[in-house]
């Protein structure tokens, strides 16, 4: 079974070396400041050797985005979720630099939801087209707005 | 006087039987090797993300079917996985086994079309594509006896499946694993020695582990290059942990072994049917669940080895009979952050047969 790593446990790690980084934690995940996302995933990659980027996901809650990491280690088989709030507007660190997979899930992210991720050498939409307004997963997009 | 070149700018696809669906890739040449690629996406592009928010939780299994849809059973099997987790249901043992068979059935017919299909495109027209339709058309036959349908099932039910499997399953099912292991063998008879299948295959495209692993490659592309990592052994789901057998992994990660790999695993899903089918547990094959599901509060991540690599689904319930975000984890868009890297060096022919080996289900890419 992959084992998830204690969230508190992997806070304080992350704390003792980047201080203010972590903002929370609860019974799954670690919770990151948005500005020291990159600082805490590099850390995550190469003090608990997590070598292996699952899932990138954003989630829309109105005032704020979610980012959610499901970040697992192949060598170990040990898993983390690190989570990370945005504003609307807010660019976030890429982390393509610590793992290529996130290129297109990043791409992803930017077409739909519409968060920039900066540091990313080709963010630009991915399944939609280039004229397309808006971005559709977000919860107060409509069809009626994307068509003014 | 040396000749003035420039790098030429290609536009392949959407429309080519190589790219298996609507997927372009724009290739820069210098003279016939190519020195750029990018891949483009979106033609397929459905929305199925945002569809799945408006639709309860029972609506959106058949919208799962249509992201793979040459494995419709995984997709079902890994969604209902996650809304069973994220509302704390049980399943009885039986749809348990019962998934487990469908799953696995599904993995050898996946793989079948991926191995015809990538033959085709090394250009062995349609022979060897024939002979793997042969053992598919039988799952398929296994399959609507079950559920009425040939590709996109809708078998799964939150809390087990549709129909318990009808009086006939059982004697068709183990005519077809006893066959099976003959019918692989032929393959490799016909192909894994063939000459100009290892000309064309070996060494071409190889994608070290590292990379892989780094590239978040999932499936037979990650475990050619010799990550031995399969969700069924490393995180168990279901009734998994109740068989015994292998993970087949590569030695140099080369279109070669990505090929090699699927016809292992087809061995081994072979090996786990014949398991489950023979411990098979009599009972219930669905619980009650409301019509209406409501899950409390909360968010879940469930992720199945398909066919084509680590399949997960990301759902938040804020409590209402709809999910409030749904999200797909797809192996095949993933799977293809390394298609550049793997064919820059390398001809058109190499590159066509590179994108057969990662094998891409562009629904599921585009979603």
């Amino acid at each position: 079974m992959t084992k998830p790593l204690s969230p508190q446990e992997v806070a304080r790690q992350i704390r003792e070396h980047i201080p203010d980084a972590v903002t929370d934690f609860d019974e799954s995940a670690v919770f990151a400041r948005s500005e020291a996302l990159f600082q805490v995933a590099r850390f995550l990659k190469q003090n608990l050797d997590l070598d292996y980027l699952a899932s990138i996901t954003a989630v829309d809650f109105f005032e704020h985005f979610e980012l959610i990491y499901h970040l697992t280690s192949i060598t170990k088989n040990h898993s983390v979720i690190l989570k990370t709030r945005c504003e609307k507007g807010e660019k976030v660190p890429s982390v393509i630099s610590l793992w290529q997979g996130a290129d297109f899930q990043e791409r992803d992210i930017f077409d739909l939801m519409g968060i920039a991720f900066v540091g990313h050498p080709n963010l630009k939409r991915i399944f939609l087209w280039d004229g397309f307004k808006g971005h559709p997963l977000r919860k107060d997009w409509s069809k009626n707005a994307a068509q003014d | 006087m040396p000749l003035k070149t420039e790098p030429v700018m290609i536009n392949f696809g959407p429309q080519h039987p190589s790219t298996h669906g609507v997927f372009r890739m724009r290739v820069t040449f210098d003279g016939e090797v190519i020195v750029d690629l990018e891949p483009v996406f979106g033609y397929l592009h459905r929305g199925i993300e945002k569809l799945a928010e408006a639709k309860t939780y029972t609506q959106v299994i058949p919208y799962t079917d249509r992201l793979d849809y040459l494995a419709s059973m995984s997709n079902n099997f890994a969604y209902v996985l996650a809304v069973e987790k994220l509302a704390g249901i049980e399943v009885p043992e039986r749809a348990q086994y019962l998934r487990v068979i469908m799953a696995e059935l599904m993995r050898i017919a996946s793989h079948l079309i991926a191995t015809g299909a990538f033959f085709n495109d090394l250009g062995a027209f349609f022979t060897p594509f024939m002979y793997m339709f042969r053992e598919r058309e039988k799952i398929l036959d296994l399959f609507e006896m079950v559920c009425g349908q040939r590709l996109t099932y809708n078998y799964m039910r939150i809390g087990g499946v549709s129909h318990d499997i009808p009086e006939e399953f059982l004697p068709a099912l183990r005519r077809f694993i006893d066959e099976m292991p003959g019918f692989i063998e032929e393959y490799d008879w016909l192909l894994a020695e063939n000459e100009i299948v290892l000309a064309r295959t070996k060494g071409v495209g190889v994608l070290p582990a590292h990379k892989a692993i780094n590239a978040s490659a999932s499936g037979p592309v990650l475990r050619a290059s010799g990550v031995k990592w399969d969700i069924r052994k490393a995180d168990p789901y279901s009734v998994y942990d109740h068989f015994e057998f292998e993970i087949p992994v590569g030695m140099m990660g080369d279109t070669y072994d990505r090929y090699w790999v699927r016809i292992q695993e087809m061995r081994q899903s072979t090996r786990i049917v014949k398991q489950a089918m023979e411990q098979l547990p009599s009972g219930e094959v669905r619980t009650k669940v409301p019509a209406l599901l409501r899950p409390p509060k909360g968010e879940v991540y469930a992720h199945i080895e398909s066919p084509r690599g680590e399949l997960g689904f990301y759902l938040v319930s804020d409590n209402s009979p709809r999910p409030y975000r749904f999200k797909v984890r797809a192996p095949s868009l993933i799977n293809l952050t390394v298609l550049r890297d793997l064919c820059v060096g390398w001809k058109l022919a190499d590159a066509i047969a590179i994108l057969g080996s990662i094998d891409i289900v562009l629904a599921e890419v585009d979603r």
